[in-house]
């Protein structure tokens, strides 16, 4: 019987994004009738490709228990330079494309070795490096380049139709997107690798103990972060045919709102990134209904996924405290530990699943 | 004490000193490459001049670094404070122009350099609602038991919504110009802003280091297990720390908005807080709590205003300069690690552990 609750537990945050999800749609649906299209469902995804890419990477991040503020501002250095070098410089966009997502790559490795490396927060470096990717943005470009290269327009018109019904289509952002969702949720859940994030988020000390390479996962996420990010830059480019250094400003904080809402625990070591997509989709939501609304303001948006957030982090933390009471009740004899954070007992549940 | 006890190691280990060697640099920088830095003159009965400047504008960084100081001293971070400045100045803004907020009204009623609320309710108000959202952060901190940096987080998000709210999403122009002398008035042809922040230090002062206060936050962040097991309340120590930088996020506001005679809710104190945690890092405070130094912050901040000032003197774009900002914090934050790692090398371990 304990094992079956155990399941239960680890899938009850998701679970309960889902309801939310389910949930406020079918009030949209009962309130308006532009949401009972099968587009504007779609459209979620369309409308948030950015934000769930950015939010897959941001998941791996938290999972091994650490933070990355510098997306929204690599998101915007992404636009900026790809849009430079396909304008001023004129390269091919072959050549671009691939190059940005090195610069991704090579930026999340960066912080995440100094992370590992000199022990700093991960909140202060990648603050840093928030900071440093967005200046640098202006000093590539002060205003908005527009970008006229024809393989990007075309990427930009593009519209894959579903098959069966009438209408209905998704843009290659949403299409990169949901690649890159199945992509996460393969390497965060089926392989060695994604375990031994999930084993970092839970105890660094023990993952270290049985012989993970610490360091390397820890950089590794980073990176990923940074490769994410820099895609979500690509899209967001190829969406607003543009590249400026104040696009996609406090898409981090979105981005972070989007994992906690969708289970995932900021102590790191517990959630999924099938949750994550749901956490992407009630922000998406709510943006959505606030704008069929018509007489709510914008700024209704932030305070309602702000005050969300709020719910399932006091939820998360109301829950997880029980849990881990019991789980260190059980484990009592054989654990004391004075801090009760460094507990292992709950955190790693989800990490041998 | 005696001149001969002042070691060198002993100057080094001050946490005064990493600050204040950093702002030496920089105004040896300016010494050189930027004319007319030193330059102070009288101008209309008060001072004039780059470094006056730095002063003023960086009244409201110094009043957040305080603020953040005593969060990050137990062991939290307060990511708010650039919400609650816009909050604030949102508050004090509208309530001595409650109709800009409401309809559209002529010009000539709008200009009246009248105010609709006395001046000193506006201010009080504002200070309030600042306080209350400190509060609110800390119940969240302390009652809750949410990290401090998701709990603050959700105010960031939510706070400039607020503020909106209540400016009903339009930049309120200030006309009342027994406001401005808040952010723009001199006294003894000092900028005002800096007696209030002299006011403000000296009274966070008083309570940390001539009540026990600051003993407790300092223990409460090396270990808040063990301080509550020896009799310290440390649900309300961070409760009061988080309250407190509220407070100063409120001061804050009102002199930005007197300053920039408006209130802007989206852009109002934007990404203040990232230079409020910058500040009280390089003025050597560790994020994971313990022993803080509310006058290196202060320092702090001057720097990061300083840094900034000069890169303004130097014809640095505005946006562009954080690129360096962020590159000057990464510099020094690898340098406190290293030099930690020197010093506290037992203690290294224990944060490893910890964060």
């Amino acid at each position: 019987m304990m094992e079956r609750l155990n399941i239960d537990r680890k899938f009850v945050p998701v679970l309960a994004t889902i309801g939310v999800f389910i949930t406020l749609y079918f009030y949209g649906w009962l309130q308006y009738k532009g949401m009972r299209t099968p587009q504007a469902f779609l459209n979620l995804f369309v409308n948030n490709a950015f934000l769930l890419i950015t939010s897959i990477g941001m998941t791996f991040v938290i999972l091994s228990k650490g933070i990355d503020l510098s997306v929204g501002a690599m998101i915007a250095l992404t636009s900026v330079v790809s849009a430079s070098l396909l304008e001023h410089v004129g390269l091919s966009p072959f050549i671009v494309l691939p190059l940005m997502l090195l610069m991704g790559i090579l930026f999340g490795a960066t912080m995440g070795a100094i992370i590992h490396f000199f022990k700093v927060q991960p909140f202060i470096v990648t603050l840093a490096g928030m900071f440093i990717a967005r200046g640098m943005c202006f000093f590539v470009s002060l205003d908005a380049i527009p970008i006229h290269d024809p393989f990007y327009r075309t990427l930009a018109l593009y519209r894959l139709p579903i098959p069966f019904i009438d209408k209905a289509f998704l843009s290659i952002g949403a299409i990169i997107a949901l690649l890159v969702l199945i992509v996460g949720m393969y390497v965060a859940h089926f392989t060695r690798y994604g375990r031994s994030v999930y084993a970092v988020g839970g105890s660094e000390q023990s993952a270290l103990l049985m012989g993970l390479p610490v360091g390397l996962i820890k950089i590794s996420v980073y990176a990923i972060s940074g490769f994410c990010s820099s895609l979500a830059g690509i899209v967001f480019s190829i969406s607003l045919l543009s590249g400026h250094g104040l696009y996609a400003t406090s898409v981090e904080l979105d981005a972070i709102a989007s994992v906690v809402i969708g289970g995932t625990l900021l102590t790191g070591g517990q959630g999924y990134v099938f949750g994550t997509l749901f956490g992407v989709l009630v922000t998406g939501l709510i943006q959505m209904l606030i704008q069929f609304n018509g007489n709510l303001s914008s700024w209704w948006t932030r305070i309602a996924v702000g005050a969300l957030t709020l719910i399932f982090i006091a939820v998360q933390s109301l829950f997880a405290t029980k849990w881990k009471r019991q789980a260190v009740a059980r484990s009592s004899r054989t654990m004391q530990t004075g801090k009760p954070d460094m507990s292992m007992g709950d955190n790693l549940s989800a990490g041998s699943a | 004490m005696s001149q001969s006890k002042i070691s060198w190691q002993r100057i080094r280990d001050s946490q005064l000193f990493w600050p204040l060697l950093a702002l030496a640099l920089i105004m040896l920088f300016n010494l050189f490459f930027t004319p007319g830095f030193y330059n102070i003159e009288i101008k209309d009965g008060h001072l004039s001049g780059f470094l006056v400047d730095i002063f003023n504008r960086g009244s409201i960084l110094m009043l957040l670094a305080i603020g953040m100081t005593m969060v990050i001293a137990t062991g939290g971070v307060d990511l708010s404070v650039g919400a609650v400045v816009a909050i604030s100045a949102a508050v004090a803004t509208v309530l001595i122009n409650p109709a800009l907020a409401e309809k559209l009204i002529s010009s000539e009623e709008l200009v009246k350099d009248v105010t609709s609320t006395p001046l000193w309710i506006c201010i009080l108000a504002a200070l309030v609602a600042a306080t209350a959202c400190g509060l609110w952060n800390g119940l969240l901190v302390s009652r809750a038991k949410i990290e401090p940096m998701v709990a603050t987080l959700v105010l960031m998000v939510a706070g400039r919504g607020i503020a909106q709210l209540i400016t009903h999403g339009q930049i309120i122009t200030v006309y009342y110009s027994r406001y401005f002398f808040i952010g723009n008035g001199y006294l003894l042809g000092i900028p005002f802003s800096f007696f209030i922040v002299a006011f403000v230090y000296l009274a966070v002062w008083l309570l940390a280091r001539r009540t026990a206060f600051g003993m407790f936050v300092e223990s409460v962040g090396i270990n808040a297990r063990s301080s509550y097991l020896s009799g310290i309340n440390e649900k309300n120590i961070k409760l009061i720390v988080y309250t407190l930088s509220g407070f100063c996020a409120g001061v804050a506001g009102l002199i930005y908005s007197s300053n920039v005679k408006s209130a802007d809710a989206n852009n109002a104190g934007l990404n203040l807080e990232l230079d409020a945690i910058l500040a009280v890092v390089i003025g050597g405070t560790l994020m994971t709590g313990g022993r803080f130094s509310l006058l290196a912050s202060v320092i702090g901040a001057l720097v990061i205003q300083a840094t900034t000032t000069t890169m303004y003197a130097l014809g640095v774009p505005a946006m562009a300069a954080s690129a360096i900002k962020g590159l000057v914090v990464l510099i020094v934050v690898l340098l406190y690690s290293d030099q930690t790692k020197l010093v506290l090398g037992k203690l290294f371990e224990r944060e490893g552990a910890r964060s």
